[in-house]
């Protein structure tokens, strides 16, 4: 690891937070990724719609600006399409099936010290560890 | 004005994902990966991002009224349930296979190629198909 990794981890870190409570205090939303989006999607979020497309939009138009004025970090995202695919799908499945994901469960569920956010959190890193240890280390197909 | 700051929410979220490394999914498999060569900076991410929203519920709990007028989420804890466990297994099968959750999907559209956005059209029709899934009471809404 490069010692400066952690320093931008913790900045963006505290952005990420920052916005979360942004949303919380002036909005009187929870901030979860999967939730905002599923919402548009399913229709279950009909009830605020413009507001989910706004965070929407805010969460892919300033990175594009900011990738169109300075650029962006590399993405390293796998061009094998059968693993992107199958990962859209569980991530897709999964967080809405568990109502959260890394920001909902993850920032705002385990910062009010919600079991249910700590234990999703454990359980999907667990997973995801997991995952790793079969399909990396053990058969070296990803 | 609720429109305006759900943008700037958004915009700041993105930003954060971006420079925090999330939008990496190296790194993120890095932090996954706790039996191989394991990456912390995510620790770090997680970390910061808590700090904040730890003292917004702690202000929430003084103030229960939001500054745009609306009523300030008290969420319930409801009981862990089979949707939550086998919910989540799934999400961190895929969040490693990929190395991408959802708000970095979001984030790095502009910049992630086809690659990002094959994955972004696989996980918008996974959360359409979800809700009706059929066994073991997995589908459907539960709480909001």
């Amino acid at each position: 690891m490069i010692p400066t990794d952690w320093i931008y981890g913790l900045i963006g870190g505290l952005m990420i937070g920052a916005a979360a409570a942004m949303f919380l205090l002036v909005n009187g939303r929870i901030m979860g990724a999967s939730g905002i989006l599923g919402g548009l999607i399913d229709g279950s979020g009909k009830a605020n719609t413009k507001e989910r497309l706004a965070f929407v939009a805010g969460a892919i138009g300033v990175p594009a600006i900011v990738y169109l004025a300075i650029g962006a970090p590399a993405t390293n995202i796998s061009n094998n399409m059968i693993v992107l695919i199958l990962a859209g799908l569980a991530v897709g499945i999964g967080t809405r099936m568990a109502n959260g994901c890394t920001s909902g469960h993850g920032v705002c569920g385990i910062s009010r010290f919600s079991v249910r956010g700590i234990v999703a959190t454990l359980i999907y890193l667990l997973a995801g560890g997991v995952t790793l240890l079969v399909l990396r280390q053990w058969l070296g197909l990803i | 004005m609720r429109l305006l700051f759900s943008l700037l929410s958004g915009g700041l979220f993105g930003v954060g994902l971006m420079v925090s490394g999330m939008t990496d999914t190296v790194k993120v498999q890095g932090w996954l990966d706790v039996f191989g060569a394991w990456d912390p900076t995510l620790a770090f991410v997680m970390g910061g991002a808590i700090l904040p929203m730890f003292l917004a519920w702690q202000f929430s709990k003084v103030t229960t009224t939001s500054v745009l007028g609306t009523s300030i989420p008290t969420p319930s804890d409801p009981a862990l349930d089979r949707r939550l466990i086998v919910g989540s297994s799934i999400f961190g099968f895929g969040w490693a296979l990929a190395g991408l959750c959802p708000g970095p999907a979001i984030a790095s559209l502009s910049f992630g190629g086809l690659g990002g956005l094959s994955f972004m059209i696989a996980m918008l029709v996974g959360m359409y198909v979800q809700p009706s899934i059929r066994h073991f009471g997995l589908g459907a809404r539960g709480i909001a």
